[in-house]
Formats: C-alpha cells, structure tokens, sequence
C-alpha cells in the first residue's frame, strides 16, 4: 500500500536510468545506511560486531568481485581466496614500507596489485571456457596460497611465518591492530563496502557491465557485435581481483588482525565465497550482501540457537551439522531457486507492490 | 593460378611462422648447454640450476631416477582412477562431479568403519568378513546413487551445467557433514591385510644401484588396469553401455527412443560408486583413510582437463602425465624453489597443454554456432 510508484514520473533520461528509481526505494536505502552506520554500533555487543558485522562485509565485498567474474561476465573461478591473499599481502608490505601513508588508501591501493595478478592468471581465459577454465584457475589458488607460505619476503622473514598488523591510525583514532576499538574498524570496513558497491552498481549497470553480460550470454554473438573480449575478459578479471584485493586487506587488517597464510587464504575461503555468490544469487549485488548476511550468521546461529531450543551440541559435532547444513542449504537453493536471494528480494518487493491484492 | 600460388607461398610463411618458437627454443637449450660445457655458466646460476643441473644429477645416479619414474607411475595411476570416476559421470550426465572425491573418501571409511563395527560386534576377523564389508560398501554405494538421483539430480533435469555443478558442490559438503559425523575426524587404517592386498617390498638391482618396488603398487596398478579395461568393455559392448552413450550424446534424443534417463543416472553414479571405492582402498592402503584424502580429488582435476573431460584414454594418459611430471619436478626441481611445488606443479602442467589445445589432449572439439 505504501510501496507504490504511482505519481512518480520520469521527466529525465537520467532519472529513467537511476538505480533507484521510486522514491519508496531510495528512502529505504537511506534508512538502511542510516541504521548501518549510527544503529549497529550503538546498538550491537562486541561480539556481534566482530564475528558477525564485520566478516559479513568482508565477505559481501569479495562475493561482489567475485560475482562481477562468475555471474556478470560468465566466467567460473575458484581461485579468489587466493586473490584475496595477494590484497592481503601487498597491504602488509606497503605499510610496513611507507608507514607515514594512511593505512585506508593502502588498503585500497593493495586491490591493484590483486588487479595485476588477477590479469596475468586471466590471460588463460581468452582461449580456455568453461570448467576448463574454472579449473586452470584452481593453479591460480594453489600457487599465490604456496607462495604464502614459502616466500619469506612476504611475511618480512617473520620466524612465526604469519603477518602480524600494526597499529594505524585515522585522524588520531587508531583503526587497525590490537588497540583499535571494532567500532572504528567496523565503520572503516563499511564505508570502504559501501563506496565500493557504489562504484561496482555503476559500473554493472553501464556499458562496461552491459558488455559483461553480453559476454556471458554468448562470447562469440557478443564478439560480433563489436565486443572486444578481450579486453573484456579481461577487465572483469582486473575487477573482480581489485574487490577481492581489497576484501583481503579489509580481512586481515580489520577483522582478524593477523593472518596464517595456509589457513586464510585456502581453497576452503574460495568455496565459501563461491557459495555465497550461488545462495545469494548469481549477477546481483543485494545478493551478495544477503548470501555473505546468511552464511556469516549461520554457523553462530545454529551453535548458539539449538541449545537455546533445547539440542545439545557439542563443538565438533555443531562444525559437522553447520557443513551438512551448507551443503544441502546450496542443493536446495539450486533446485527451489536457482536464482538466489536475490531473487526472492525481488518477489518480495513485487508482492508489496500489489499488497493487500495478490495480483 | 596466382591465386594458389600465393596461397601457397602464404602457407609456407604460416608453417615457418608456426615452427619458429620451436625451433627459438631449440636454439635457446643448445646455448645453454653450450654456455655450460664451455663454463660459462655454472652452480647457482638460475638458467644453470634449471637446465642442467637437474638433468646431470638424473645421469648419474639412473636408478634413482628410474625410482621417482616408478613412483610417479603409482601415483599417476591413482589420479587416472579418480578422474575416471569424473570422466564417467561428465560422459553421461553431463554433470561435471566435484563430489567424486570425497565419495571415495566416503567409500573407504564406509569399508573400514563397517569392518570395524562388525569386529567389534565378535565376527571374526579375516578375509571373510572383509568381503562381507565390502559387499556392504558396495550397498551403500548404491544407495546413495539412488539418493542422489532423486534428491538432487532429478529436480535438476534441464538445467544448465553449470547449475548442476555448483549442486555436486553442495553434495560435497553434506557427504563431509555426514561422514565426519558417522565416523569421526580421526584418521583410520585400511584393512589391507583381510583385503588380500600384498604388502612388502622387492628390491631390483639395476643400473648400478637398486629401485624399490612395493607390491602394494603393483598391485594397484593391475587392479587399476584390469578395472579400466572392465569399464571400456562395459562401455563399448553392452546393453547399459550402449545406453549410457546415447544419453551422453543427447537427453533428448535417447528419452525419444525410450532409454529411462533415471535409471542410466543410478548406474553412471553408481559405476562412479565402485570407482571411489576401488580408488578409495588403494589411497587408504598408501596412507591413512581420513578427510584429508579429499585433497586427491583436487589432484585429479589438472589430470582431467589435460586429458579432456569426455575421454577415458584421456584419464589415463593424462593421469600418467601429471603422476610422473610431479614427481620428477618435485625431486629434480622442487628445491630450487623451496620445495612443496607439488601442490600447484600439476596445475601449471596441464596449464601448458591447455594453452595449445584448449580441449585437453583428447577432449571432444566444442563447436560454438550462434
């Protein structure tokens, strides 16, 4: 009743081509924004800020790079994990090089060194398809997560063999290492996602995207209709590393504050983000904030949720459940709606349009 | 006439144009060799330390070149068993299976968890109650065949690959859930001995030196073997094989001459089944049965696509390929880089072979029409 675009009129080119274009929606995105940034840290405990706000959004932002790769351009890649690493790493080494420069344009700056590194194991992509292609970027993952761990310049020599994050500090409040407060870290991780989600919906829904999608839907008919594929490819590989990039900084410097490269960066890290692109919905943005909300929370959910109704659970068998769960959430969500969250977002919006009739 | 002149002569540019980086190579490794035996290069040198240092140590000491030759084999023969259970089941369904290897980890703590729980409950150990578990293995690889055909492939007809993919994906995880749940994290040992396998080693003396063979290997390698020739036999001559091609080649067109689609797809999975399980023992023999084994699965993916997705000799030649290449570049070349290349050395391989045929070496030719 309330959510209706009626008496709304597009008098513009550019109003008609707004991501947002009814008034209900905008206002809702303000809201949201307004509840992230002033409701969450006022509201919420450390711990939910820590293992569920902040990897949320770090996971959203690699999901999004990774949903730039698979579902915006087609292309199938398991290695972000290891694309994340490269953010990770090339962040560490930067401010340990330059530690006068503020620690938020390294971290964004480390997303194009993951770039450069996303290109290069790209290159394959012109000439390989398919599931050929999602497992030649598995040589990607296995070798950027071998270089992790046996080259030493990486880790500056360290004898631990992991990276330790010193403390930075923005405008005299500290927001990476062991004294920052998560509430810093939780508004720098968010502001750095939401700018980034911004840039990302412009770009999907321009040119550049709408040649990503052409791809998808058929490289060679997108080829004759003037697409350069490769510079295409390409460049969804360069951004979708650059997101991941970044999302790997974001995760070792403001969420677990160090990082054992064997552990953080493996192949599991890429499956789950891949998961999160499937259940969240394949080419959607929201999708990959619902998808990364959903398998975030879940494992917290169900280890504090069953034994609150009643379950007990031990800690290796809740691991065990929380993987099944996983598993068959994926099966179901492909069968029930291969589309995703997102999808259901969508419905959900078409049934307050029309609310209180069904049609 | 001019014309095929010209054509001609552009043929010969092209084909001189195609043998260049060959012959360019060629020429680099004479220069290099060159430069060594004339000194100028030598020890700690990279071009040195990659080009010929490997190799003289591969002269001088043959038999433990031929060892690491024999070890890749096994190994190489493991792989091709593996990516025989994913090229199976890409061949008739059109399922590319992630879940095949943790179904043979699934399979082999099946065997031994049953042995296990059957001892306990006072039969008597030994070759019998082995077969007895075996048998059951086998029933329950079959059931969950059936399991799988309803629950997850069944709603699925029709999808697009890449759907069904991400649903194997899913299939992996619960089967870890679940396994980990019935039979515990910690690792097992394989019944080797009430299976009958050989266990030992024999000595050879050859080339100045001695090779040590296990006859566990041997013993694999001929199961292995007798195993493809039974399913390339199955394949090609009977009733069910003949079916299982024709779904292969298209849905549609077999469901029309009145192949049942659902039952072909508990037999691939099924078939798949018997893979792990035979892949299965002969992993768990060579080391401890745990989910750590699930890791082989990734080892047999660069083996599948430098064979190609659709072709058994592919499998195997591809698993030999990437089984002795490993080995080879862990031993000679693995310390120059810090050791532990194995985990990506395969990948860069098949990597290679993909760049000059995009298909594997002997994957079916995919041609794109608009």
């Amino acid at each position: 009743m309330y959510y209706r675009e009626t008496g709304q009129y597009k008098t513009s080119y550019i109003g008609d081509m707004a991501v947002f274009p009814i008034r209900q929606d905008r206002i809702g995105i303000a809201l949201i924004l307004l509840a992230a940034y002033v409701g969450i840290p006022a509201l919420s405990s450390e711990f939910v800020l820590k293992t569920i706000m902040i990897p949320s959004l770090v996971f959203a932002l690699a999901a999004i790079g990774l949903n730039i790769l698979v579902g915006y351009t087609g292309l199938i890649s398991l290695g972000t994990a290891g694309f994340m690493g490269v953010g990770a790493y090339a962040c560490y080494k930067l401010t340990l090089a330059f530690p006068e420069i503020n620690i938020v344009v390294w971290i964004i700056a480390s997303g194009f060194f993951s770039a450069a590194i996303g290109v290069l194991f790209g290159l394959p992509s012109l000439r390989i398809k398919g599931f050929y292609l999602a497992v030649a970027t598995l040589a990607a993952q296995f070798f950027l997560q071998w270089s992790f761990v046996r080259v030493p310049w990486l880790f500056n020599y360290n004898t631990s063999g992991s990276i330790e994050v010193p403390t930075r500090t923005l405008m005299g409040v500290a927001i990476t290492g062991p004294t920052a407060s998560l509430e810093a870290k939780y508004l720098i991780c968010l502001t750095i996602v939401v700018l980034l989600t911004w840039l990302a919906s412009n770009l999907v829904h321009g040119r550049v995207g709408r040649a990503w999608m052409a791809v998808r839907d058929m490289d060679i008919a997108a080829e004759l209709m003037g697409i350069k594929l490769f510079e295409a490819k390409l460049l969804a590989f360069a951004v979708s590393s650059f997101y991941c990039g970044v999302a790997g900084a974001m995760a070792v410097f403001l969420w677990l504050g160090g990082a054992e490269a064997g552990t953080e960066f493996s192949i599991q890290r890429s499956f789950v983000i891949l998961f999160i692109v499937i259940i969240g919905g394949l080419g959607s943005l929201i999708g990959s904030f619902l998808g990364a909300a959903l398998l975030v929370a879940q494992p917290t959910i169900l280890k504090f949720g069953l034994p609150a109704i009643g379950i007990p659970l031990t800690g290796a068998n809740a691991e065990h459940i929380n993987s099944m769960i996983t598993g068959a959430l994926i099966i179901f969500f492909l069968i029930v709606e291969p589309l995703g969250l997102a999808r259901l977002w969508q419905i959900t919006k078409q049934k307050l349009r029309v609310w209180p009739f069904p049609y | 006439m001019s014309d095929a002149v010209i054509a001609k002569g552009d043929g010969d540019a092209a084909r001189w144009r195609k043998a260049l980086p060959a012959l360019a190579t060629l020429g680099a490794l004479a220069a290099i060799v060159a430069a060594a035996m004339t000194g100028v290069i030598a020890r700690g040198n990279l071009v040195y330390d990659v080009f010929i240092d490997p190799f003289i140590a591969i002269a001088s000491l043959p038999d433990l070149f031929v060892q690491t030759v024999w070890e890749g084999f096994v190994a190489g023969v493991l792989y091709a068993l593996i990516a025989l259970g994913f090229v199976l089941i890409y061949k008739a369904s059109g399922v590319f299976n992630f879940a095949q290897g943790i179904m043979v980890v699934f399979a082999a703590l099946t065997l031994v968890g049953l042995y296990e729980f059957m001892d306990n409950a006072g039969l008597p150990a030994g070759g019998f109650l082995a077969l007895l578990a075996l048998v059951l293995t086998l029933a329950v690889m079959f059931a969950l065949a059936v399991t799988v055909e309803r629950v997850v492939l069944r709603p699925l007809v029709n999808q697009p690959e890449i759907i069904l993919f991400m649903a194997t994906f899913g299939l992996t995880y619960v089967l870890i859930g679940f396994g980990e749940m019935v039979f515990g994290g910690n690792p097992k040992v394989m019944i080797t001995q009430a299976l009958g396998l050989p266990t030992g080693v024999s000595d050879f003396a050859i080339l100045g030196g001695r090779v040590s063979i296990q006859h566990l290997d041997v013993a694999a390698a001929i199961i292995a073997t007798t195993m493809i020739a039974c399913l390339a036999f199955f394949f090609q001559y009977t009733r069910i094989g003949r079916a299982l091609r024709a779904v292969a080649d298209s849905h549609k067109a077999a469901l029309s001459v009145g192949i049942t689609l659902n039952q072909i797809w508990i037999v691939v999975w099924f078939a798949a089944g018997i893979v792990a399980l035979v892949t299965g023992i002969m992993w768990g023999a060579r080391s401890d049965v745990s989910f750590a084994l699930d890791i082989i699965a990734l080892k047999a993916l660069p083996v599948l696509i430098l064979g190609g997705f659709t072709s058994i000799p592919g499998a195997i030649i591809g698993g030999l390929i990437i089984g002795i290449g490993e080995k080879l570049g862990e031993f000679y070349w693995g310390p120059l880089f810090g050791n532990g290349i194995e985990t990506w050395f395969a990948y860069i391989i098949a990597l290679i072979f993909l760049l000059f045929r995009p298909h594997g070496l002997f994957g079916e030719k995919i041609i794109e029409r608009i």
